[in-house]
């Protein structure tokens, strides 16, 4: 996916003239955030969860090498084979090269944002692939050839209507002639055209939410099965996969999963948790003959060892979004990539760049609702804040905000001066807006008056008149 | 240093107030407020004047060298008293939490700069958590609604404190907020690089207020308040708007936040 970040701000205008997005998105406090606060509520131990969760995935990361071999080692005992990726085109050939290697014609996927960032449809179909996505969302907008807008709910942004018609042009020719509008038929629909996927695939392509080191298995969790059938019926199975999705144990994998649910839909569990471990073996009644893990780096091992290593704990559970209320304003399109959201404006970054993704961490208010519900804590606005120091320090931001900045700073660190000069301003901008109250244009202040007024000034400084009340007292 | 002082008693904490410079450009009377509300809890009150800005605005903008000249600034011009206090849960919010961050690998000043960040606290919750406050000689006859800022209550959790003393206000009637924890969009300088998205989350607090049915809106940081106050005349809400601090001390009868002669 190409990616548009650099057009945030015209993106960002657009989404907020958006109808149908903006009635989709003020969903998201009703669903999603009052959701995981029923289960925040109804878990006495989620702040210690969060801890603990917090302390297993420094303890991996600071073992990450560790953990990564431990992982291959068990992989291959248990048949399977794991191929290491540096970067996303690496990670396109190996997939390619298995796919062409196993003579596969059909390709079905699971959902995962891992095959989003790699670009791996484009690359398949490129190549003569026929790609299928099976989760419901995912399946949507292939449909409707457009980028997910939302981690865990990828079709946020859509709306029964534009399903309807998606599915009544996609799947005519495949006999279903009648324009449903209920819920559950277009499901059905769904669900028929799927299953005939599920059988012709040779591959089927899946994420991991983990990979276990000490059992060389890999965990997904899906709401409609789509994932067990993506992983067991082809005979080939590639599953791709960032590094920083091993952990050390199943028990450690368990206590990620209480979180994960709950916090990403306030759901306890997850309908399906999947946990599979290499290809079929002699006794097993079914399962893929191939089993391959990719591996892939994709900028993490530099994360890793800078000041932003926390974002790596990340387990994609989209809450930080769900609460985010500007991503709650302008969806997730906006932010131009694959991943949106606090927790996107922070990879983004840095896997296209900070030139092209400069908008996104200065995109936040930095109000901390998204760290507060982090099922793992991440600090996600110092991390932000962090990208910011970046910026300033290779002069990638604005240059007029940045001599503006500079000016105040410099003129802040003169308080003599500073009280000099503000005085006077001051009271000659209360006696400009004494009688209105306020102002409705202001040179230099266009940002802040192109959607509200600026309140006038009370008159002179609370210093001067301070100062002037301790001289008259005296 | 040049600084004046109302002598209580030599025992009495000694506050050094922070003004904070919306305060001191925009609305001298949160100041006046803040030093009132202080003295009638037995506080001893200096304004030091060697103080302008925390250096937030430096520090969320990423020049961090500005923002540490400016805590050692602060650090300097406060060291001295009991207490920092202010009237923004924002700029005491960035000496508490963020002074120590942006010192954490100067081994020489942190222990200075933590010292400080431990004695510094914003107004509201200083006379309720450190001085027991519990309750207000004010009137106040109105309906209204509290805005809490994201600083008060994620960084420094401060939630019940203004509601606390809001209560001891005679003729005061609270509406709450719905969504009280979502941002007002003021952000600092997000609000001018972003005025269409913290225009909608402005527009979203002012429509949540008029439908608490409140006919005034309390908040305890300036910048929130200037954002919704200027949002609420933008939109011709009738809804006045005052920093908590003014109606605690008794002293709301000024003009509200945007309020004009006519
Ligand atoms: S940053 Fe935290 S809240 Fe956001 S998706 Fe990752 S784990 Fe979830």
């Amino acid at each position: 996916m190409q990616p548009n970040s650099r057009h945030f701000q015209a993106n960002a205008e657009s989404a907020l003239r958006e109808p149908n997005l903006q009635s989709a998105l003020k969903q998201l406090e009703s669903g999603f955030v009052a959701g995981r606060q029923r289960c925040y509520d109804a878990l006495p131990e989620f702040e210690a969860l969060r801890d603990r969760a917090k302390e297993v995935l420094d303890h991996t990361l600071d073992n990450l090498d560790a953990y990564l071999l431990e992982y291959e080692a068990r992989v291959l005992e248990s048949g399977g084979l794991v191929h290491w990726a540096g970067t996303p085109e690496e990670a396109r050939e190996i997939v390619i090269r298995i796919c062409r290697d196993a003579e596969a014609k059909n390709v079905i996927r699971g959902k995962s944002m891992i095959g989003e960032e790699i670009g791996i449809n484009d690359a398949l179909e490129a190549s003569g692939f026929e790609v299928t996505e099976t989760d419901l969302g995912e399946y949507i907008l292939q449909l409707g050839k457009e980028p997910p807008s939302h981690i865990v709910a990828p079709a946020i942004h859509k709306t029964k209507d534009e399903i309807s018609d998606l599915f009544l042009e996609h799947h005519r020719d495949l006999g279903f002639t009648k324009r449903q509008t209920e819920r559950s038929a277009l499901v059905n629909e769904a669900r028929q055209v799927l299953r005939e996927k599920f059988l012709a695939a040779d591959v089927g392509m899946t994420g991991a939410n983990f990979l276990i080191a000490e059992t060389g298995s890999n965990v997904i969790v899906t709401n409609e099965g789509n994932g067990d059938l993506s992983s067991t019926l082809p005979r080939v199975q590639i599953v791709t996969a960032a590094i920083d999705k091993v952990v050390p144990t199943l028990e450690d994998a368990s206590l990620l999963l209480r979180l994960l649910g709950r916090s990403a839909t306030g759901q306890e569990i997850t309908a399906y948790t999947t946990f599979t471990t290499g290809p079929r073996r002699e006794r097993d009644a079914d399962g893929p003959g191939e089993y391959h893990v990719v591996l892939i780096d994709n900028h993490r091992s530099e994360m890793l060892g800078s000041e932003l290593r926390p974002m790596l704990r990340c387990i994609r559970c989209g809450a930080c979004m769900n609460h985010c209320p500007v991503y709650g304003r302008v969806g997730g399109h906006a932010y131009g990539w694959v991943y949106p959201g606090p927790m996107g404006s922070v990879l983004t970054p840095l896997m296209v760049g900070l030139d092209e993704a400069g908008h996104l961490p200065n995109a936040c208010t930095l109000n901390g609702r998204c760290e507060t519900v982090c099922p793992v804590k991440i600090p996600l606005p110092n991390l932000l804040r962090s990208l910011r120091s970046r910026q300033h320090l290779q002069r990638q931001n604005s240059s007029l905000a940045r001599i503006a900045l500079s000016l105040w700073s410099w003129v802040a660190l003169r308080p003599r001066l500073y009280q000099l000069l503000t005085r006077p301003a001051m009271t000659l901008l209360a006696r400009l807006g004494a009688s209105s109250g306020g102002f409705r244009n202001m040179p230099f202040a266009s940002g802040w008056t192109r959607v509200r007024d600026l309140p006038a000034p009370q008159g002179s400084t609370f210093q001067a008149r301070w100062q002037q009340q301790q001289r008259d007292r005296k | 240093m040049v600084s004046t002082e109302n002598i209580h008693s030599a025992d009495s904490p000694h506050v050094g107030l922070f003004v904070t410079c919306l305060v001191d450009l925009y609305r001298p009377s949160v100041g006046f407020a803040a030093v009132k509300l202080l003295e009638q809890a037995g506080c001893r009150v200096t304004v030091p004047r060697a103080q302008t800005c925390c250096g937030q605005p430096a520090f969320n903008s990423g020049d961090d060298r500005h923002a540490r000249q400016l805590a050692l600034q602060v650090l300097d011009a406060f060291e001295e008293f009991d207490y920092v206090v202010g009237p923004s849960a924002s700029c005491l919010g960035t000496i508490r939490c963020h002074y120590p961050e942006m010192f954490a690998d100067d081994a020489a000043l942190l222990p200075r700069i933590e010292a400080l960040s431990a004695k510094s606290h914003e107004l509201v919750s200083f006379l309720v958590d450190v001085l027991g406050v519990e309750t207000v000689e004010a009137g106040f006859d109105h309906c209204v609604t509290y805005h809490d800022s994201c600083s008060a209550l994620r960084e420094l959790g401060i939630k019940s404190q203004p509601r606390k003393l809001l209560a001891s206000v005679s003729g005061l009637e609270l509406n709450e907020l719905q969504g009280t924890d979502i941002c007002c969009g003021f952000g600092g300088t997000f609000c001018v690089k972003y005025p269409e998205i913290s225009g909608r989350m402005a527009a979203d607090k002012v429509n949540a207020a008029e439908a608490s049915g409140a006919d005034t809106l309390l908040a305890g940081d300036l910048g929130c308040l200037l954002n919704l106050a200027g949002k609420m005349r933008r939109e011709g809400k009738p809804t006045r708007v005052y920093h908590i601090a003014e109606v605690l001390a008794n002293m709301a009868d000024c003009k509200s936040i945007g309020e004009g002669d006519d």
